[in-house]
């Protein structure tokens, strides 16, 4: 088993940490949950309702907009700045690099998420002196965000492979958004009845990544139990499509020339 | 003849350009040379003559359109080749969040050794390039000269057998240029093969063992710099003072080049001698007679003319 995409991912987790810019997103995350207390005060009998919900949409958010900007630029800043020109020269393939680098800016917002995730438990701690059984789902909605995170980073490392920054930005936003709403995309294609309508549909459905399943903020908030079933169900389904997305990623960026 | 480090054969690279209407540009036309074992190499060219892309094919960061090529033995495409060669890119940037020391210390850790040896290794190379007392430095506090020279250790930090240099001293100041010199005559001490691109021809002149010279992509001539330039003295160059009075002698006077007090004049190797009398006979001081031979620099400069004169037959306008 080769060592070097850990390697090439402790470096990048270092990249992170030494980059101020990722510490103001900590800190306004960190802010958002805090704010929810003030929301919660003001929100009789539902505060910790409204810090969950708050607290969990902050981490989601956040934790997005780290995957997706320090996503896009994995590849293109490394190419950029010519570092990758000294990386390759060394015994690393492409794809072990590209490994290392989606399993560094993962490494990166497992940690963030996991301090994000504390400020949300002592927000819930202060205002009610206590935690319930049920809030096992919030540890459970945060495992869904970072399931989807890294789909959402395997994404736009993928796009980075073959286009700038900007432009990554944008197609893994769109997917991102477009995944959110696959279902509906689905069930469109079935109230049309025209049998071409429905087969691209459900491509579509089948192609892009289900983002819905992934969210169990509501769930968390209101206290409900999250199925065993859909924690394998939406672990297996984001390692089979990290694979997935990683392999066309490595393909790609195989046959490409660093000019 | 001894093993070739380094053999290309027929290598190309052409280049689509233009954004809607693509063609191809050539880069690199059927390179075909061979590099023994333990020869400094220097690889000469003006700006976009094909070196870097070379270079570039190389290490396998580009890939040919045609051709092959093998380092100590191995295709360029087969990783294991990466064990036996160090590069160092033209005008090398490196992760500037990380100090000289964490950085070797990350290259060392991509062949595998283990911390006490990456440890021991970093130390030796961070001295042996000038920097121990940089070491926990950050990079993006170094000068380009610093750069240049982290940027050789980490070439060298696995004890590579072919050394790739892109321009290593290029856009460095003297002293800068005389320690990254002073390290490639190191290696070649040691007995490692060093191939390295340079458009400085003096420093070619003074570090190789043979040169290629490349030209729009095309192999100009290989060989070493004395067979690639005819050695032949071509003229002899005076310098001389004159006495405070005294006028030129009349058949040297229209030659000469007054350079402050100096003068200056090229005669034919046959006219020394009478000329040397003309200044004995007006008292002038002999400072220093020196032969003339074409140097590398010469040839380049007329394989560049005759490259751009090839281009425009005419010797009319492009357009």
């Amino acid at each position: 088993m080769s060592t070097i995409p850990s390697v090439v991912a402790i470096n990048t987790f270092r990249e992170a940490v030494r980059d101020r810019v990722l510490y103001n997103l900590i800190f306004f995350a960190l802010m958002m949950i805090s704010a929810s207390i003030l929301v919660g005060g003001i929100s009789i009998g539902i505060e910790r309702l409204v810090i969950i919900n708050l607290g969990l949409s902050a981490i989601s958010i956040f934790g997005l907009i780290m995957a997706i900007f320090i996503g896009v630029g994995l590849v293109s800043k490394e190419i950029e700045k010519r570092t990758l020109y000294t990386l390759l020269s060394k015994p690393v393939r492409r794809w072990e690099f590209l490994v290392g680098k989606f399993g560094g800016l993962l490494l990166t917002l497992t940690v963030n998420t996991a301090l994000m995730t504390l400020g949300l438990a002592a927000a819930l701690f202060y205002v009610s002196r206590n935690f319930l059984r049920a809030d096992v789902s919030i540890l459970v909605a945060v495992y869904f965000i970072l399931l989807e995170l890294a789909l959402v980073t395997a994404l736009a490392l993928f796009f980075s492979c073959f286009s700038s920054p900007m432009l990554s930005t944008l197609f893994t936003l769109a997917i991102y958004v477009a995944g959110i709403f696959s279902k509906d995309i689905r069930d469109i294609g079935i109230l049309t009845q025209n049998p071409a309508m429905q087969a691209a549909a459900r491509a579509i459905y089948y192609v892009l990544p289900n983002f819905h399943n992934f969210n169990a903020i509501t769930a968390a908030a209101h206290g409900e139990s999250i199925p065993v079933s859909l924690i394998w169900q939406n672990t297996a389904y984001t390692a089979f499509y990290v694979a997935v997305v990683l392999i066309g990623a490595s393909a790609v960026f195989s046959g490409r020339n660093l000019k | 003849m001894g093993t070739p480090a380094i053999e290309i054969e027929g290598l190309t690279k052409d280049y689509a350009v233009g954004f809607w209407r693509k063609r191809m540009r050539r880069s690199l036309d059927h390179l075909t040379l061979q590099v023994q074992e333990g020869e400094a190499f220097g690889f000469l060219g003006p700006n976009g003559a094909g070196k870097t892309t070379t270079l570039k094919l190389l290490m396998n960061l580009i890939f040919p359109t045609a051709g092959t090529a093998r380092v100590r033995g191995r295709s360029i495409d087969d990783v294991r080749m990466h064990r036996e060669i160090g590069y160092l890119p033209e005008q090398p940037y490196f992760y500037d969040y990380l100090t000289a020391r964490e950085l070797l210390d990350y290259y060392a850790r991509l062949f595998g050794y283990p911390a006490v040896e990456r440890r021991q290794r970093v130390t030796r190379f961070l001295e042996h390039v000038g920097l121990a007392d940089a070491g926990d430095v950050q990079l993006r506090k170094f000068s380009k000269g610093m750069l240049q020279r982290v940027g050789i250790a980490q070439a060298i930090i696995h004890d590579p057998q072919v050394v790739f240099l892109d321009e290593p001293m290029s856009g460095l100041d003297p002293v800068g240029r005389r320690e990254v010199r002073n390290i490639i005559l190191d290696l070649k001490s040691q007995g490692r093969t060093v191939f390295f691109s340079t458009h400085i021809l003096s420093d070619a002149e003074m570090l190789c063992d043979r040169v290629a010279v490349l030209l729009g992509g095309k192999l100009q001539g290989v060989g070493a710099p004395g067979e690639i330039v005819s050695m032949e003295v071509y003229g002899m160059e005076i310098f001389f003072e004159m006495r405070v009075g005294s006028s030129l002698p009349a058949a040297l006077a229209p030659h000469a080049t007054r350079i402050g007090e100096r003068y200056r004049v090229e005669v034919q190797e046959e006219q020394l001698y009478s000329a040397l009398e003309q200044l004995r006979n007006c008292e002038a001081r002999i400072l220093s007679v020196t032969p003339l031979r074409p140097t590398l620099e010469d040839y380049f400069m007329k394989l560049v003319a005759r490259d751009k004169t090839a281009s425009h037959p005419t010797g009319g306008s492009a357009r």
